[in-house]
């Protein structure tokens, strides 16, 4: 055994206590919170040879579980969120009036969301994960379908589509290179048709899961109905697993096979994903569809700045950039989700013109939200500001002025919707029912959007943490 | 041409029925059965390109059975889902009916 192992087997553990505990299954998150922040803390700090085979079964068979920068950061921040929305949804349960049960059923998709999500993180196996991308969507959809279930359906249709369009990928690969080892693919992999169509595959199929623009169109309904920790968790972590898969495709395994082109037709999408999702989010006229619009477009950057790390002479500064705007966006969209929830509760309806006087009636959930939403604007200094400023270098450095116009745009489409909210919080308007909010539901929002802001002065720290065992710093990294 | 081909063209046949069925068929029943003749053609594919020579490969075998265990169990949680939005259905039409929600004939 080896923590890796644990950082899978505890929630996957906890998933099992919670079915078998019954009503007192909320409060295991006390125990869940401090074991697997102890893991996270662990694995940002563990020597980066720590790379592990479970069983001790060697390639190509065995699965190997690799601390590298992508894993610890995505690893860690999921902890942050989960253990932060966790003990959120335990003082104010997210549940319908007068449906008890649905609280019940929270609790083991949470721990079944954190232990795929950890697996996903970690693995390099294609295969392996493909396992752990049905294990976030399974619980993806059950927590969305907590709030809407024509929503969930439509999700659960389409997010099956995408991983079966993946799995076709793997079995090509399979057939072609006989391994589904990230690491000896990228030693084998050659630019061939078989190749390009299983690369081609996998692609369109996580592009669907990590809803880049046009393939959201499943995401604001399922977001924006949820209850609100279930549109953090969604939001935060559920989207990112795809993202980080195809990390591993495009910069890991197949460097050699993936062209400018390809990496522009990905940009591209990122680009129009942010201009898009930011004029939808504009239009809203539902907080919570606003914030779930805001998804789309900050999926976006993830994909611009594919292009910007594959063109830049020495990645390292993209690379921190993605990396760093994709912690930060865990972070805040995930206090964004949850202070809306306590807006929301507070208010008199779902539009942002019901928001009226909820600055003074929660002075501290509305500073959330305004913390949350100067890091997803990319105002300095939050993580957010340094992730773009980051990526705003490279595309400048590399000539990429198109690029470089969509990002200061988004910022800017950004900064109107949020304000948009945030104004009308500060407006007049009907008093507010009071909500019965106690301390830990309103501090936890506060911890996550405090966490995105603090970030953006770790810079330095980040960008050494992301750059461990990074495919352009050793391309081949050896198994143990 | 070895067997191994045509197990694999015939789940590529299976998968492009599939998914045009996905496409056409607006049920979510029928979607769902859809979306597992697709897995069916993708599981041939693995296991068919998957085969040597003249043994077969068990990496492969491994990888189907663990595809078919994951498959199973989307399908059940689908098809509940489906059951639970058509009872939810049934419940809205019958409150909204005048004659208080009796069930039909």
């Amino acid at each position: 055994m080896s923590p890796l192992d644990l950082l899978v087997a505890v929630p996957l553990g906890f998933m099992l206590a919670t079915l078998l505990a019954g009503r007192a299954a909320r409060w295991l998150i006390l125990l869940a919170v401090p074991a697997m922040a102890g893991l996270a803390f662990w694995l940002v700090l563990v020597s980066p040879d720590a790379a592990y085979l479970i069983g001790h079964w060697d390639l190509p068979l065995g699965i190997l579980l690799r601390p590298d920068g992508v894993a610890r950061l995505m690893v860690a921040a999921t902890a942050l969120v989960i253990g932060a929305v966790g003990l959120h949804a335990l003082v104010d349960p997210p549940e319908k009036a007068g449906n008890a049960a649905q609280a019940e059923t929270f609790w083991p998709l949470i721990y079944l969301l954190w232990a795929g999500a950890n697996a996903g993180f970690l693995t390099t196996d294609l295969f392996n994960l493909y396992v752990t991308l049905e294990m976030v969507s399974l619980a993806a959809v059950a927590l969305a379908a907590m709030g809407s279930l024509e929503a969930a359906l439509r999700y659960f249709m389409i997010a099956l589509v995408g991983s079966l369009a993946y799995l076709l990928g793997v079995a090509l690969l399979v057939a072609r290179y006989n391994t589904v080892d990230v690491t000896l693919l990228s030693q084998v992999a050659q630019p061939d048709l078989a190749t390009m169509l299983a690369l081609g595959l996998m692609t369109a199929g996580l592009l669907i899961k990590a809803a880049l623009f046009p393939m959201h169109g499943w995401l604001p309904p399922a977001h924006a109905a949820a209850p609100a920790p279930a549109s953090a968790l969604l939001s935060a972590i559920a989207v990112k697993l795809g993202f980080v898969i195809l990390l591993r495709l495009w910069f890991e395994a197949f460097p050699a096979v993936t062209g400018q082109p390809a990496l522009h037709v990905l940009g591209g999408a990122g680009a129009l994903a942010v201009i898009y999702g930011s004029v939808q989010a504009m239009r809203q006229q539902r907080l919570k569809a606003l914030v779930a619009y805001s998804t789309v477009a900050q999926v976006g950057y993830l994909f611009l700045a594919f292009p910007l790390v594959a063109g830049a002479p020495d990645p390292s500064g993209a690379w921190a950039g993605m990396m760093m705007h994709a912690v930060a966006h865990m972070l805040a969209k995930a206090s964004m989700f949850l202070a809306a929830g306590l807006m929301l509760k507070a208010a008199a309806g779902h539009r942002i013109g019901d928001l009226g006087g909820l600055a003074q009636a929660m002075p501290m959930t509305v500073t959330s939200f305004g913390l949350a939403a100067v890091s997803l604007m990319g105002l300095p200094p939050s993580g957010g500001f340094t992730g773009k400023f980051l990526l705003l270098n490279a595309a400048i450095a590399q000539g990429a002025f198109l690029y470089a116009g969509v990002m200061i745009l988004g910022g800017l489409l950004a900064a109107v919707y949020f304000f948009r909210a945030l104004s009308a919080c500060f407006g007049a308007g009907p008093a507010p029912r009071e909500p019965a909010i106690r301390g830990v539901c309103t501090a936890a929002p506060l911890v996550l959007a405090g966490l995105a802001i603090v970030i953006g002065f770790a810079g330095s720290a980040l960008d050494t943490l992301s750059a461990i065992a990074a495919p352009w710093a050793a391309p081949g990294v050896a198994a143990p | 041409m070895v067997t191994g081909h045509v197990y694999a063209l015939t789940g590529a046949v299976l998968t492009g029925l599939g998914l045009f069925a996905f496409i056409t068929l607006r049920h979510p029943l029928r979607q769902l059965l859809a979306i597992n003749v697709v897995g069916a053609g993708i599981f041939l594919i693995l296991g068919g390109l998957g085969r040597g020579p003249d043994a077969t490969d068990p990496f492969p075998q491994a990888l189907v059975i663990t595809g078919i265990v994951v498959a199973v169990a989307l399908t059940a949680f689908g098809a509940a889902m489906i059951v639970r939005l058509a009872e939810a259905r049934a419940a809205t039409k019958a409150a909204t009916r005048p004659d208080g929600g009796k069930p039909g004939p």
